[in-house]
């Protein structure tokens, strides 16, 4: 491994930038095959119904229309999708992946139309036929908790699971403490909204009875096997093929029901099968997630020692479990205590559906919504405690002194009950953000009334997991002029994978980044591999480069003394060249034609934390409830920076994307389960007038000990503490009012009712 | 309906229907898929060409509207391979990630700072709001925009 002037650590300008900056990239919406049929999806327009007629005939008959299909093409039961992390209790609530019978949310697909054109199957949507009876609707927990309206009639109750997170004896603490805040939070419905919609190709060839499918992303291989066994193929006989992605923010590429549509199309009729998703029908349709309440306490002593924390989560999955569904549950309840060392805790997450679209993950899932409840309450606890918000929250972030550090046990287990905290001091990126921030200077401001506007400052700390498990796998293969190629299972979601990659393989191998090149994310180019999410790829993956590489270069080795006669551990090997001390050499290219092919697989468990902290300046318009960022600055610590200008332009997009989630963006719905939100223009993201003023520092002073690359997952930290945060600034501006920010999004309506009811009550 | 337009320096000739889209027409006609469709609503910007010199939503132009029009799209920003200052500031600022909306951003700045090489921030800011990108936070977009005015300026006085 190189350790001068070195590839990691350096801002490498991308290798992806070219193609995308030319626009040559391809992207799954740029693919085209002759002779292929384009499928659109028919949508249920109610959120809870029974089906009792659908009449394609008019459909069928349209110029263009080659084929309808519904839930009566499937079979006698249709197949609901596979759990990518199952447990005892959800079984019975998997999406099945077509409606038929009853419909459980406002876009679930019903039927499929096959054409010559998207314009003409769009067309024929409008000429399909169906009736329904619509059902009263499943909207939030009181209704869901009535158990008046059932979602599985065969079910008892609308209750999927409830995740218990438990650390010694929450109520002893409670008995012994001081002090005791609580209050009921809640943060709202969204999604991820990657730039680029949804899209598949899927091919079958008849004659060898394999398939094809196109526009992969994010975990290709547990795709591809879900894939097989749902087509009741090897998994051999099915590749995942990943092109361009337009983000993925943990949204994109999990296994969905139009998947399996296109691909089981694609063999029925035996026809390339292309499907982009619309905006519109992207919402309705695409993993949800973020929409939990919070009821929770936590006791301190009264010199602000925590003592433990308590109560329930109520996390609104929709319809459905999906394969990822209970990610953001089972996180917020371990993670809700964050980088604060609480010894006593009993949290119980429930997991409810409803007659919305089923949930999935979105960046920090859990994460978010669980340190925006625990900054809330550790600001409530400092007004409570009279103590400054500051020395409350330093008292009680952990230390290095205290790692591994143990996080609450969530059980049922799914694999992954207990976690520890790995590495480093949460004091150190604590007080190098209130120093970087001026916080003393601007405290001064704070509650204080300038040019008509409140000014409010806060603090909040947090941790961001990474490294998920299991493995990651890779090969290197040397080529006939001495370059080498990487193939890795880690697959691009527009990240800058390629980059990453190639400078991890760069520095193990000791050759210059334009002697190699990087094939991705393809089920066809590896036997086995996973994927990117859960801020895994560059630890994962790199740590099976360096693996592969070391292999490597113990083959250059071995073939470099048969050429030199020599033995080879009388060799070194440093920048491509095989050296003996008597001066003679070898370099790489010499050896090509050994064939040199090495493998490796890193598999590993542990996770791995990033942490950090955030703090943020806003001034809030008190008649009209309108909030401006005046200054956001984040500095957090990922281990081992492999690349400044990526992880800085990930920190730094979390953040604008999380500005989005406390003020702007909301997944609306009607009482009657209808989506309220049909384009951008209804579901506000963040534009480039919105937020000018967002610094990030990133810091690698504690790298992992668990994996030998050192870096940590990263890429969220911008985003996990924003909700706290800001929330957390806007009370603090406006505390002359005594208002309490506990519901988000902090939209300038609902910063005016509260102003408002906070003037009625004074 | 017959329509013929000049497409970076090409003309072209394509027979789409009344209703397609000028993006969906370049994309599938003329098979140039550099420009992308973000969301068929003109609110993303990440399908924006340049007609006549003007910054145009392509997927809320139609393909007949087009008729002898001068069209340049992501394709012709640069020169083939070699990458223009605009280009070139984004790739040195990191003003992409995942690379879907960088196509409207470019076109959009392109057509502003042919204008306007002195545009200020607040200026590009504004121009750009109608330009969507999920992944930047847009800051490094702004910087690679503002470090682009130079060439543009060096262009407007030669001209």
């Amino acid at each position: 491994m190189r350790t001068v002037n070195t590839y990691i650590g350096s801002p490498v300008e991308r290798i992806e930038d070219q193609r995308f900056l030319t626009g040559t990239g391809e992207y799954v919406g740029d693919m085209s095959r002759e002779g292929m049929w384009h499928a659109v999806f028919l949508r249920s327009p109610v959120g809870h119904g029974r089906i009792l007629k659908i009449d394609a005939s008019a459909a069928l008959a349209l110029e263009g229309v080659r084929a309808v299909l519904t839930g009566d093409d499937m079979g006698e039961d249709v197949p609901t999708i596979p759990f990518r992390r199952p447990n005892p209790t959800i079984g019975p609530f998997a999406q099945p992946i077509i409606g038929r019978g009853k419909v459980r949310y406002f876009g679930e697909p019903i039927a499929v139309v096959l054409a010559d054109s998207q314009e003409i199957a769009e067309d024929a949507l409008g000429l399909i036929d169906v009736e329904y009876e619509q059902l009263p609707a499943v909207l939030d927990r009181e209704t869901c908790f009535a158990d008046k309206v059932l979602l599985f009639e065969a079910q008892k109750s609308n209750v999927t699971s409830v995740f218990n997170a438990q650390k010694g004896s929450a109520d002893e603490a409670f008995a012994k403490a001081d002090v005791v805040v609580k209050d009921r939070f809640y943060t709202q419905r969204q999604t991820a909204t990657p730039m680029e919609t949804r899209g598949l190709l899927a091919e079958w060839d008849e004659k060898n009875r394999r398939l094809r499918v196109s526009g992969a992303a994010k975990l290709p291989f547990f795709n591809r096997k879900t894939m097989a066994d749902m087509m009741k193929l090897p998994e051999e006989a099915v590749d995942y093929i990943e092109v361009d992605v337009g983000g993925g923010f943990g949204a994109r590429g999990e296994f969905y029901p139009e998947d399996f549509l296109c691909a089981f199309a694609a063999r029925k009729f035996n026809k390339p099968i292309k499907w982009v998703e619309d905006r519109r029908e992207h919402f309705t349709a695409i993993g949800h997630s973020r929409e939990c309440e919070a009821q929770v306490e936590l006791a301190l002593s009264k010199d602000g020692t925590i003592l433990g924390m308590r109560g329930d989560l109520y996390v609104n999955i929709g319809a459905y479990v999906r394969p990822n569904g209970m990610t953001p549950v089972r996180n917020a309840a371990q993670f809700m205590t964050g980088p604060y060392r609480v010894p006593n805790i009993d949290l119980k997450a429930h997991a409810f559906v409803s007659n919305k679209t089923p949930a999935g993950t979105y960046r920090g899932p859990g994460r978010y919504e669980g340190c925006f409840f625990m900054e809330r309450l550790m600001e409530m606890a400092a007004d409570a405690l009279q103590m400054d918000r500051v020395a409350l929250r330093r008292k009680n972030l952990l230390t290095n002194t205290e790692m591994p550090y143990p996080l609450a046990t969530v059980l049922p287990s799914d694999g992954r009950a207990e976690t520890n905290c790995d590495s480093g001091d949460y004091r150190e990126t604590f007080d190098r953000c209130l120093k970087e921030f001026h916080w003393d200077e601007k405290a001064k401001l704070d509650g204080q009334q300038v040019d008509g506007r409140y000014h409010g400052i806060a603090i909040a700390s947090f941790i961001e997991g990474g490294a998920s498990g299991p493995s990651e796998a890779c090969k290197l293969e040397l080529e006939a002029d001495g370059s080498v190629t990487l193939y890795i299972g880690s697959s691009s979601i527009g990240q800058g994978v390629e980059t990453v990659m190639l400078q991890i393989t760069a520095d193990a191998l000791e050759l210059p980044m334009d002697r190699l090149r990087i094939y991705h994310g393809s089920t066809d180019l590896l036997k086995e591999g996973w994927g990117s999410y859960g801020s895994r790829a560059t630890v994962m993956g790199g740590s099976a480069i360096m693996m592969a590489a070391e292999k490597m270069l113990d083959r250059f080795r071995e073939e470099a003394a048969k050429r030199l006669n020599v033995d080879p551990s009388s060799l070194t090997i440093a920048e491509g060249v095989a050296r003996h001390a008597d001066g003679r050499s070898v370099p790489l290219a010499e050896v090509a034609s050994a064939k040199i092919v090495t493998e490796a697989k890193y598999t590993s468990w542990t996770p791995t934390y990033t942490y950090g902290a955030g703090a943020v300046h806003v001034a809030v318009d008190a008649d009209t409830g309108h909030v401006q960022v005046l200054e956001y600055l984040v500095v957090d610590d990922v281990g081992r920076i492999i690349n400044p200008l990526t992880l800085h332009g990930q920190v730094m997009g979390a953040a604008v994307q999380g500005f989005g989630s406390v003020f702007s963006e909301e997944l609306a719905y009607d009482d009657q389960g209808t989506l309220l939100v049909g384009s951008l223009a209804d579901y506000l993201l963040p534009l480039a007038t919105d937020y000018p003023h967002i610094h990030c520092i990133s810091t690698d002073n504690y790298p992992t000990p668990n994996h030998p690359i050192g870096a940590k997952g990263a890429g969220e930290g911008g985003i996990i503490p924003i909700g706290g945060v800001v929330a957390n600034a806007v009370s603090s501006a406006l505390k002359s009012f005594g208002v309490a920010p506990n519901i988000l999004p902090l939209s300038p309506n609902r910063i005016w009712d509260l102003v408002q009811a906070a003037k009625r009550k004074a | 309906m017959t329509v013929s337009f000049d497409v970076n320096g090409r003309k072209v000739t394509v027979d789409p229907a009344a209703r397609t889209t000028l993006a969906d027409c370049l994309r599938h006609d003329v098979g140039m898929t550099g420009t992308h469709v973000g969301c068929e609503h003109g609110v993303c910007g990440a399908c924006t060409v340049i007609v006549n010199g003007e910054a145009v939503r392509s997927c809320l132009m139609l393909a007949v509207q087009a008729d002898g029009a001068k069209i340049t799209t992501i394709e012709g920003i640069g020169a083939g391979e070699e990458l223009s200052p605009l280009q070139l500031a984004f790739k040195k600022h990191h003003g992409l990630q995942c690379g879907f909306c960088t196509p409207g951003m470019l076109t959009t700045l392109h057509a502003l700072l042919s204008q306007e090489p002195d545009a200020d921030e607040e200026r590009i800011r504004d121009v750009l709001s109608g330009n969507i990108c999920r992944c930047t936070g847009y800051i490094p977009i702004i910087e690679a925009a503002m470090e682009a005015r130079e060439a543009y300026r060096a262009k407007a006085g030669e001209s």
